[in-house]
């Protein structure tokens, strides 16, 4: 199964952190939410070791 | 629509480039993504006195608290003092962001820069004869197009990407931060307050900074690539030990880039401002001042591509030596520090500050306080040598 990242959005507070750091471009802060692209997402997971809040999860 | 220069990012970096633009007789937009500039908040908020008041007449209204100094306390308990020089100039003033950025915006657009807000920039394409900026604003799309884009877009820029410079941070290179605003708590509000080691905080620090009597952003920086779990967790846990009665009135979550110096902050036809340029301090995380200089000189820069009408990478790379004579180079030696201390356990990290509060620090400054250590530690911290010479 391939592997992708969510987001909890009832955590997510919106920071960028994640953005920061994937170098697929596969998730952007729009304005005040956070979008992943789930067809450039291949689950590497460092976004979710960025996340101050915990909100990143990979999942298969 | 067409523009001389379009920046991305209302923050203090965005602001002041498009401020210094439009004083420069440019014809300016700045956009901003979201629909309130300044909120939500992702800063702890100090800034030093002469760094602040070089750039803008102090208004009371955007200021919360004065400080005197930093008080830092080492993983033994150890407690220095440090006036506000000493302190490297991070603390001063502690600010209230969300009345500061839009000060900042309105003195950009009194000196006549045009402001969207609610507005991303989602896309960018070189022409013959400069750039078309692909904009939504309220899910709208539209083309307008300059001679140069200022990337001013935080610690998540997109500009930078676009234009083929690599912003992409490494997990050593960032740190990843939560902060609380914390009402009903006690401390000594003459100061910032920092705590290091590498338990509570690894790869970073936690923060108490006031934002008046009884109110403070109370916060912690890690670094991902050292943390055993979330900032908040190990923010939870000082909170639950140092200030269990406190209530927390806000919460905010953030992410500084302090990876140190860039090799290049420009491209053909754009420049890269503030965390999006990583201007951020990689010790301290302190990063309006250096955000606000770095506007200013992409403003000059700007100004100077528009009259030339050269707006190459080449031409443009005197705003690279603008920055980097300025704090570039500072933001070099810093990370190198950062790198030595990020690796010290905190028996050695009490050791030094010790060694450092048994010395007469009224009379040295950051730099001094360095050579100190390495005189008394020599075979720890030879490394550090070059930073001092």
């Amino acid at each position: 199964m391939p592997k992708k990242v969510v987001v909890n959005r009832y955590r997510c507070a919106y920071c960028g952190a994640c953005v920061a750091v994937c170098k697929f471009n596969a998730n952007e802060l729009v304005e005040t939410f956070l979008v992943i692209y789930e067809e450039r997402c291949n689950g590497c997971g460092i976004c979710v070791k960025v996340c101050p809040m915990n909100a990143l999860e990979v999942v298969s | 629509m067409n523009y001389d220069v379009v920046v991305i990012g209302a923050g203090p970096g965005g602001s002041m480039t498009a401020k210094t633009c439009a004083e420069n007789g440019l014809n300016v937009l700045l956009v901003e993504k979201r629909q309130e500039i300044g909120a939500p908040v992702r800063c702890a908020e100090g800034i030093g006195k002469k760094d602040l008041e070089r750039f803008v007449e102090i208004d009371k209204r955007f200021i919360s608290a004065e400080v005197v100094g930093a008080k830092i306390y080492a993983p033994d308990g150890t407690e220095i003092t440090l006036t506000e020089e000493m302190a490297g100039n991070e603390v001063g003033y502690v600010l209230e962001r969300k009345i500061f950025d839009r000060h900042l915006a309105k003195l950009a657009s009194k000196a006549g820069a045009e402001v969207m807000v609610k507005t991303s920039a989602i896309g960018m394409e070189r022409t013959k004869d400069g750039v078309k900026v692909k904009l939504r604003r309220m899910g709208e799309e539209f083309e307008v197009e300059c001679k140069i884009v200022v990337g001013a877009d935080g610690v998540e820029s997109r500009v930078g990407k676009w234009a083929g410079i690599d912003t992409t941070l490494k997990l050593d290179e960032i740190e990843s931060c939560v902060q609380y605003l914390m009402t009903g708590i006690d401390f000594d509000p003459e100061y910032c307050h920092f705590w290091f080691g590498r338990e509570i905080a690894p790869g970073g620090y936690i923060w108490l900074f006031p934002k008046g009597k009884d109110s403070a952003n109370v916060g912690i920086g890690v670094m991902p690539s050292l943390a055993k779990k979330p900032p908040k967790d190990y923010l939870d846990d000082f909170v639950e030990s140092h200030y269990p009665k406190g209530k927390i009135v806000e919460v905010v979550a953030g992410a500084v880039p302090v990876m140190g110096e860039m090799k290049t902050a420009v491209a053909d036809n754009v420049m890269l401002v503030g965390d999006a340029a990583r201007h951020a301090d990689p010790i301290t995380g302190g990063g309006i001042a250096n955000a606000m200089k770095a506007g200013y000189y992409a403003g000059k820069v700007a100004s100077e591509a528009i009259r030339r009408e050269d707006f190459s990478a080449k031409f443009l790379r005197k705003y690279d030596e603008l920055w980097k004579n300025d704090f570039g180079k500072d933001l070099a030696k810093k990370r190198k520090l950062q790198q030595k201390l990020i690796k010290m356990d905190d028996e050695t990290l009490s050791k030094l500050m010790r060694t450092l509060k048994e010395c007469k620090l009224e009379e040295i400054s950051v730099k001094a306080m360095i050579k100190v250590l390495i005189k008394k530690h020599p075979k720890l911290l030879w490394d550090l040598k070059d930073l001092v010479l």
